[in-house]
């Protein structure tokens, strides 16, 4: 899942600046399980600015509410009333739900209230790791299912590096060599050998560097592309 | 190790490829530019380690810090009748930038490679910038081999005229995790094209020798030539801070007492009770210790078989490498004929 963190108050508020009708708009899908934009963080982000603004002597009218999921266009429209009176939205939700609002509401100015970091998961209660870096051409197959691209500091595709040591990247102890992680794994299950196939360069044009990326099924489209 | 030289029986007929071909036990020193664009420095560094070496690498931004490009300090080197080993790392170039920087290296010269993955940038003074890492040191290798052998560039596409032949070489680091796969990494290396590998550097020979064992069981030592990686301690701090921060570095304890006891008749006192003429007379004492240690060490790695030379890291102390190489009784340097005719170009060989 994406996983995203709140900005702090401060940035929050200077992002209102001096708008006084506002609205929080939690998001409840990825950023509701990392604990970032849920209904509970939209509601506790819209009584801080209350308080906040009130502090600051200019109070400011904020209310929340929350979507089950920002980035379709059904379920913005569930909030289309409400955003008809506000100065301006205050996302919760992951880089693609303030995309999403500002397009979908285009007489309205929204801001993000998260920073989307990245798509992974808990591996426990109150820690999320990366896990994926949507790189578009999946190599999980020839690593035992650990990601070099997301996990190696490098990602190499013919690693180690001299800067593994004792488990760990050379960049913080803190982060695992995804090589050693990758190693073990084949060395249990008996696969060392794939480590010993020189892996050719990646085709990055899949992943961001091929530019902004879109997919197309025409077998699900309602409407059949004109001539 | 003979399958693409060309009809001198040279791959590209370096010098180093000479020395190494010939049998002498080899000596690489390096050369690091400056964090300006002073050429000068270059000069005055190549001076220092003329005929004491049978080439000189060129670092490439070492740890991440701006310093003069690798290429363009190579081409004053050249100048200065030296011949370079230039330093490529994956971090700040893309394959475009890679193949294009290296024709270029060619057309001024150079003739010697070390592909190298390269620092990560968090450890340099630009930790904020964005990193490449497009292709790996492997794949880097298998690009400038293919560019030398098959003439094409790493897309697949043919080119026509001069290609840039490169002795190719490529690091090891013998003791980074997980070391029982090193062994099989180097020989990766070897298959993907490494003509000569120079490793991280060794101070502990027992487990060094214990690396070359299995190195030699596969049978790698017979198709790279294999430089060991060797550098002068310049203090006890310095040797302790190998051994604990720096990864892929085994520093034995005896060697750091060694280091530490050559600072001996000034113990017990803080820097401030010393006065410059002790603070220096200590830092001489070091030194030339950490010189001696040096000297013996590449006395040991000279017995380790399947050792083709010594790589001589004397980082900012370049001053080490004449009295280094002469204390190891490899002054002077051989030499070999260069090789008639010169090395195919301006087609497959």
């Amino acid at each position: 899942m994406i996983i995203a963190e709140q900005k702090p108050l401060s940035e929050l508020k200077t992002l209102l600046g001096s708008a006084q009708n506002v609205l929080v708009v939690g998001c409840g899908t990825c950023v509701t399980v990392c604990f970032a934009g849920g209904s509970r963080e939209a509601a506790i982000v819209a009584a801080s600015l209350r308080m906040a603004s009130r502090l600051d002597g200019g109070p400011k009218e904020v209310r929340d509410v929350t979507v089950q999921r920002q980035c379709e266009w059904e379920y913005l429209d569930q909030i289309a009333e409400q955003v008809q009176d506000v100065d301006i939205i205050l996302s919760l939700g992951c880089g693609i739900g303030v995309q999403a609002i500002a397009e979908h509401f285009p007489q309205r100015w929204v801001v993000p209230g998260l920073n989307t970091s990245f798509l992974g998961l808990p591996t426990e209660q109150g820690i999320w790791a990366e896990r994926c870096a949507a790189c578009g051409d999946c190599v999980l197959g020839l690593t035992g299912g650990i990601c070099p691209i997301a996990r190696c500091s490098k990602s190499l595709l013919n690693g180690p590096c001299g800067g593994s040591e004792g488990g760990h990247c050379e960049i913080n102890p803190d982060v695992d060599c995804a090589w050693q992680l990758i190693y073990d794994r084949l060395s249990s299950m008996g696969k060392l050998d794939l480590l010993l196939e020189l892996q050719p360069p990646k085709n990055w044009r899949t992943s961001r560097d091929g530019g902004p990326r879109k997919i197309i099924r025409q077998d699900l489209r309602l409407v059949a592309e004109e001539e | 190790m003979d399958t693409q030289a060309s009809s001198n029986g040279y791959l590209v007929g370096s010098n180093l490829e000479r020395m190494l071909r010939a049998g002498h036990f080899a000596v690489t020193a390096e050369l690091g530019p400056p964090q300006n664009a002073d050429g000068r420095v270059i000069r005055e560094k190549a001076a220092l380690l003329k005929g004491y070496c049978d080439a000189v690498n060129l670092t490439d931004n070492q740890t991440a810090i701006v310093r003069m490009s690798s290429i363009s300090a190579g081409a004053i080197v050249v100048q200065e009748g030296l011949e370079p080993v230039i330093q490529m790392t994956c971090r700040d170039r893309n394959r475009l930038a890679i193949q294009s920087d290296l024709l270029g290296a060619y057309a001024l010269g150079m003739r010697n490679l070390l592909c190298l993955t390269g620092d990560h940038q968090t450890f340099g003074n630009h930790p904020n910038s964005k990193n490449v890492f497009d292709i790996d040191s492997l794949q880097l290798v298998k690009m400038v081999t293919d560019m030398r052998d098959n003439c094409v560039f790493q897309c697949g596409e043919a080119f026509k005229g001069m290609e840039a032949r490169f002795f190719v070489g490529a690091a090891a680091a013998p003791f980074a995790g997980p070391t029982e796969f090193r062994p099989y990494r180097l020989a990766k290396k070897v298959k993907a094209g490494a003509n000569f590998i120079q490793t991280q550097l060794v101070y502990d020979v027992e487990a060094f020798a214990g690396y070359m064992e299995k190195v030699r069981e596969l049978g790698v030592h017979k198709q790279t030539y294999i430089l060991a990686g060797v550098g002068p301690l310049k203090s006890p701090g310095m040797a302790r801070y190998m051994k604990n921060s720096v990864p892929g570095i085994l520093v034995p304890d005896e060697l750091i007492e060694r280091m530490s006891a050559a600072g001996d008749p000034w113990a017990g006192k803080k820097a401030d009770e010393l006065s410059k003429e002790d603070k220096r007379a200590r830092t001489q004492a070091w030194r030339d210790e950490g010189i001696r240690i040096c000297i013996e060490l590449i006395q040991k790695l000279r017995q380790v078989k399947g050792v083709s030379g010594v790589h001589i890291m004397a980082i900012e102390w370049e001053e080490a490498v004449k009295p280094i190489v002469e204390g190891a009784g490899l002054y002077p340097r051989p030499s070999v004929e260069a090789p008639t005719p010169a090395p195919a170009s301006g087609g497959s060989v």
